[in-house]
């Protein structure tokens, strides 16, 4: 079942030589956020992208969406290429970006209502993904009722509701306190270990992405280009404080530090 | 069903007697300092003239009449203005192109247009409703544009990546509950200046019943009492439009802001 499942979402990401020049409108100024970006991830994998602010990360995650342009490049998804927004590929922001005037459980069947289904057939098939999120008693409450972890947790389900092969991630735990979003972090894993999506998970956290990633891509200040990939090795479930794990954060905070000195 | 009136006095208590006293002021001021009914008809006149015209009836035809002029100005307003805000704001080519002519028409007051509104209409209760509709028309329009500027870019992003990416979609799924205070604060102001707007209509001859022909009617009989009953009458209605519509727009439509700071 599980095997299948994996199967039937390749969430392979293919990116190729992808640069992003925004040109200012007034004085036509031109400014490089991404500088010819290219990797590919896996099917299922857990992939951060790690870099100093203004580096373009999540510049690339909103191409990659669809939300935004690339000057020059490729991007496909299993072969795909990316032309647009499309409910494959998931996202969730850093904002709160739950609809206030919907309830938790009609946010997480806007998707389904997007594709025609009806509202209380959709209602039924996202039960699923509150309880996965653990919002099942909160799902008549309206946005403004939660917390902002809770908020985060419904954008979660909403984002899986639609069954994406792969789930972009802009600093979703970005505003949350510590404690939640440690165990934010927990459940994420969680969830993905259950789901096997791809995901791309933005930050600028090194302790969140040496807990979460497969992966991590550091990048180097504007224009944004890849600087390394750390493979992380680590066994899961993982500690927080191990040696190794401190080991390798040293590492990745070297790579972020290089990067401040050579502004 | 019983009703605590100990509860009602503490919790209402300040509110009343303020009110009380203002009429128990106006009672003695009118009858024993001006004694003169024309300039100041005192609170017990206004309430013999209210019963009069309650008891001939002349109090029903006159309401529903201006209420039907103040529908057929809201309705007009309603249909033509949230759309065109909404294409405002959600084109802006379209916004380019129409916002000109509403930044010209709209400081024109819409009492100047009561002259083409007679030519047009006739003396009808079109005319009057087409007064109405001038006041009311630019409050809705630019704050549903306004409310349609404002709705925040992340939820529309949101809106695409779920797969909902056709203007259509974006604008009744998401822009238009985004913009639903807006809208609905828009429809409070323009209430108000079309209510001002019937009486004025209504004044002028568009119309030979209404509350606000009453009150130049009577005034040309010299029955200040009358006068001021329809005066009270409108300040009565309009607060009750109000009160029943911001009611209704926050317990029905807005559910989801409360508890938020608005």
């Amino acid at each position: 079942m599980e095997v299948r499942d994996c199967d039937v979402k390749m969430g392979r990401l293919n990116i190729k030589n992808v640069s992003r020049i925004f040109t200012k409108k007034e004085d036509g100024s031109r400014t490089e956020a991404l500088h010819d970006i290219s990797f590919d991830v896996q099917d299922g994998e857990f992939i951060c992208l790690l870099g100093p602010s203004g580096c373009g990360k999540t510049t690339l995650l909103r191409i990659i969406a669809g939300l935004e342009t690339m000057t020059s490049g490729e991007i496909t998804l299993s072969g795909v290429p990316i032309t647009g927004p499309d409910p494959k590929r998931g996202m969730v922001f850093q904002q709160y970006s739950l609809f206030p005037w919907r309830t938790v459980i009609d946010n997480v069947t806007f998707g389904l209502e997007m594709q025609g289904i009806k509202k209380d057939e959709a209602r039924r098939q996202v039960e699923k993904y509150l309880e996965l999120v653990g919002l099942g008693q909160f799902k008549n409450s309206y946005p403004h009722e939660l917390s902002g972890g809770m908020q985060q947790r419904a954008a979660i389900a909403r984002a899986f509701a639609n069954e994406p092969e792969i789930l972009l991630m802009d600093e979703p735990f970005g505003a949350l306190d510590a404690q939640t979003r440690n165990t934010l972090q927990d459940e994420l894993l969680k969830i993905w270990e259950q789901k096997q999506v791809t995901f791309l998970f933005v930050t600028h956290s090194v302790d969140e992405a040496v807990f979460l990633s497969d992966r991590l891509i550091v990048m180097t200040s504007r224009p944004g280009r890849i600087k390394e990939i750390v493979k992380v090795e680590l066994p899961r479930p993982r500690s927080r404080t191990s040696p190794e794990v401190n080991r390798l954060r040293d590492r990745v905070l070297k790579l972020l530090k290089e990067e401040r000195f050579s502004r | 069903m019983k009703i605590n009136f100990v509860k009602i006095i503490e919790e209402k208590g300040v509110e009343a007697l303020s009110i009380i006293f203002a009429v128990a002021i106006w009672q003695l001021v009118a009858d024993r300092i001006v004694q003169n009914k024309l300039l100041l008809p005192s609170f017990y006149d206004v309430l013999i003239s209210f019963s009069v015209i309650v008891k001939n009836g002349l109090i029903y035809t006159d309401m529903l009449t201006s209420l039907l002029h103040f529908s057929i100005g809201i309705v007009a307003a309603f249909i033509l203005g949230v759309p065109l805000g909404i294409v405002m704001g959600w084109f802006k080519t379209a916004n380019r192109a129409l916002d000109p002519i509403i930044e010209i028409l709209r400081p024109i007051p819409p009492l100047a247009w009561i002259p083409f509104a007679i030519v047009w209409f006739g003396l009808t209760h079109q005319a009057a409703g087409f007064v109405v509709f001038a006041g009311m028309i630019f409050p809705i329009v630019i704050n549903t544009y306004t409310g349609f500027k404002n709705v925040p870019r992340v939820y529309v992003e949101a809106a695409k990546v779920l797969g909902c990416t056709r203007n259509i979609d974006l604008i009744r799924f998401i822009a238009i509950p985004s913009a639903l205070p807006s809208i609905a604060a828009g429809i409070r102001i323009a209430m108000g200046v079309g209510w001002m707007c019937l009486v004025a209509a209504e004044m002028f001859g568009v119309s030979t019943t209404g509350l606000g022909y009453q009150i130049w009617h009577n005034y040309y009989l010299h029955r200040m009492d009358f006068v001021l009953v329809y005066m009270l009458l409108l300040g009565f209605i309009g607060l009750l439009i109000d009160r029943f519509f911001r009611y209704y727009v926050d317990e029905k439509l807005l559910r989801w802001k409360s508890g938020t700071v608005m």
